[in-house]
């Protein structure tokens, strides 16, 4: 068929002419454009990436596997897992109650509580730490109770937990509210209408509707979790094979000039963040219709 | 306001439960630490924490820190825009992949990001070889701030306006191009005005995130005082020497201005979506 075209073109000597639709760029400008962001992405994101996995087999594949197998690198992995799992739920348990708070019911001083949840993504970091610091360190009044009886918080397990619920706490509030004001009310009062108790409302009606939005979230969450720094370094007190995470342990390692440890361990946290991208990504695929379309971060 | 309940009746449940939850979580994980930086700032007193802020040292690293954020943020608004519009007007193989990877700097822990930089950009690290040579030194310097900056930010524009790119009406462009606009004028006087209000909500997100950032700016920085020092920095130095007082001094003075910039950010927003007379 095309075949036929081009040869009738050719018969009458017609050349087929392209016309630049007037809602595009020019050719040369989209190349140019493709190019720079290309680029930019492939210096800034894409290099350090690679250099990552490139520094941790610098002496080979032995020597990356052996330093993540001592004491002190496997305790760092396991405190990390068991912070990040005692934090999702955490904060998969907040985001819930506050985004059901928010969207199904009307009350003064809703944009307020907003403001309030999203408070952690400007407040510093550092200064997050700093904050858990002054509250539950051994010199202040609840702090010094807390040790008293036995329960410290700063320099112990409890204080990166709570560091780490800090910085990650608006993440599942933020992808749930959206989704949950675009769905509405309809269903879950029909489901009352109809006798459903409270929580088969939550069970059966709401939660099917905001899995993948509360997943999208946990995502997020676990992603932040995992990789906090700032935060944990002012609270953990760097104990190592005790409050050491894993990103504190690059810390030491790349301070002591161990660069192949450093980026064995950075490399392993690396994988972890790579899977929850792919899964984040795996999601906006399939399931972009029950995300928070307009906040995608 | 006044005669509105301050809860409207509904026979939703869950009401204590979910207020509950809310309201605890949020007092301790988030607004009694907070109180307890601002009753330390309290006892300690505004001449005493002017004492320890208006120093040299201190006002250098606040306002390298500030300065060097609200570049990063800068560029991630411009670079964000072209990215944001490549990857939704545009198609080209491999798209979707560079899509993703936009993503990463959310997922790459910080640490791990601050190392690769600076493995990268030292002088003896494979770009850090080659930008030598031009005798320009990123690693250990203010540029290498800047580039852990625009590395941690440079999702956040691109991530708000996508959305708004795509759900323009190509039929506002095809008016303008029927009254004889150039594309570059359409771009500049119809297009971009449409995505400023998500821009600038990105260029906000980028430019906290960047003023707090630790994890990535160390490792690349060589703090060294007066020159390459961070704010945040100092308040784990103070704290390391277990002066309390002063990294809460440092402490609030970051927490002000924050949120200073993030009011007047809001205001220029209000202003920008009112003349764009909705959305």
């Amino acid at each position: 068929m095309s075949d036929m075209i081009t040869d009738t073109i050719a018969q009458t000597g017609a050349r087929p002419r392209k016309f630049r639709a007037a809602t595009a760029e020019s050719t040369p400008v989209r190349l140019a454009l493709t190019l720079l962001a290309l680029a930019g992405v492939g210096v800034l994101v894409v290099a350090p990436l690679a250099t990552v996995f490139a520094e941790a087999l610098a002496q080979g594949w032995a020597a990356a596997i052996t330093s993540l197998g001592n004491h002190d690198a496997q305790s760092a992995i396991r405190l990390t897992l068991w912070v990040t799992a005692i934090a999702l739920p955490l904060n998969a348990a907040f985001g819930i109650a506050a985004a059901w708070l928010i969207t199904k019911f009307d009350f003064r001083g809703k944009a307020l509580l907003i403001t309030l949840i999203d408070l952690p993504f400007s407040v510093s970091p550092v200064v997050a730490g700093l904050c858990i610091v002054l509250l539950f360190g051994a010199n202040s009044l609840v702090g010094g109770w807390l040790v008293a009886h036995g329960f410290p918080i700063v320099f112990a397990i409890p204080g990166i937990v709570l560091a780490t619920v800090f910085v990650t706490f608006p993440f599942v509030a933020r992808e749930l509210i959206p989704v949950m004001i675009e769905q509405g009310r309809a269903e879950e009062e029909a489901a009352l209408t109809l006798g459903a108790s409270g929580w088969r409302v939550f069970w059966t009606v709401t939660l099917p509707n905001i899995r993948w939005a509360l997943l999208y979230g946990a995502l997020l969450c676990t992603a932040r979790a995992m990789g906090e720094f700032g935060a944990v370094a002012v609270v953990s007190g760097k104990i190592r094979g005790q409050t050491a995470t894993m990103p504190i342990t690059i810390e030491m390692l790349y301070n002591e000039y161990l660069s192949v440890a450093a980026f064995s361990m950075a490399a392993a946290l690396t994988a972890l963040a790579l899977v929850t991208l792919i899964l984040k990504t795996t999601l906006e695929l399939r399931h972009a219709g029950q995300l928070a379309a307009n906040r995608r971060h | 306001m006044a005669g509105t309940p301050f809860i409207q009746k509904t026979p939703m449940p869950g009401l204590r439960l979910s207020a509950g939850i809310t309201l605890t979580m949020l007092s301790i994980v988030v607004l009694l630490p907070i109180a307890a930086l601002l009753l330390q700032g309290a006892s300690f007193g505004p001449a005493n924490i002017w004492e320890v802020v208006n120093r040299e040292r201190v006002w250098a690293a606040l306002f390298l820190s500030f300065r060097l954020a609200f570049f990063a943020a800068l560029f991630n608004l411009v670079f964000g825009l072209l990215l944001a519009w490549v990857l939704t007007r545009y198609d080209f193989p491999g798209r979707r992949i560079v899509d993703a990877a936009v993503d990463l700097p959310f997922a790459l822990p910080t640490a791990v990001a601050g190392i690769a930089l600076t493995a990268l950009y030292a002088p003896n690290g494979t770009f850090g070889q080659l930008a030598a040579q031009f005798g320009w030194k990123i690693a250990y310097t203010q540029w290498g701030i800047l580039l852990a900056l625009i590395f941690v930010g440079l999702p956040f524009v691109t991530r708000t306006v996508q959305p708004v790119i795509a759900e323009i009406d190509r039929e506002v462009e095809e008016a303008s191009a029927t009254l004889g606009a150039s594309r570059l004028h359409t771009l500049i006087h119809v297009i971009l005005p449409m995505l400023a209000p998500a821009a600038l909500t990105g260029f906000a997100l980028a430019l906290a995130r960047a003023v707090g950032e630790y994890g990535s700016v160390i490792f690349i920085a060589g703090n060294i005082p007066m020159k390459t020092e961070i704010a945040p920095l100092l308040i784990v130095i103070q704290l390391e020497e277990f002066h309390y007082q002063a990294a809460g001094a440092i402490g609030i003075a970051m927490l002000l201005i924050s949120f200073a910039m993030l009011l007047v950010i809001n205001l220029i927003q209000i202003l920008s979506r009112r003349r764009m007379g909705h959305v």
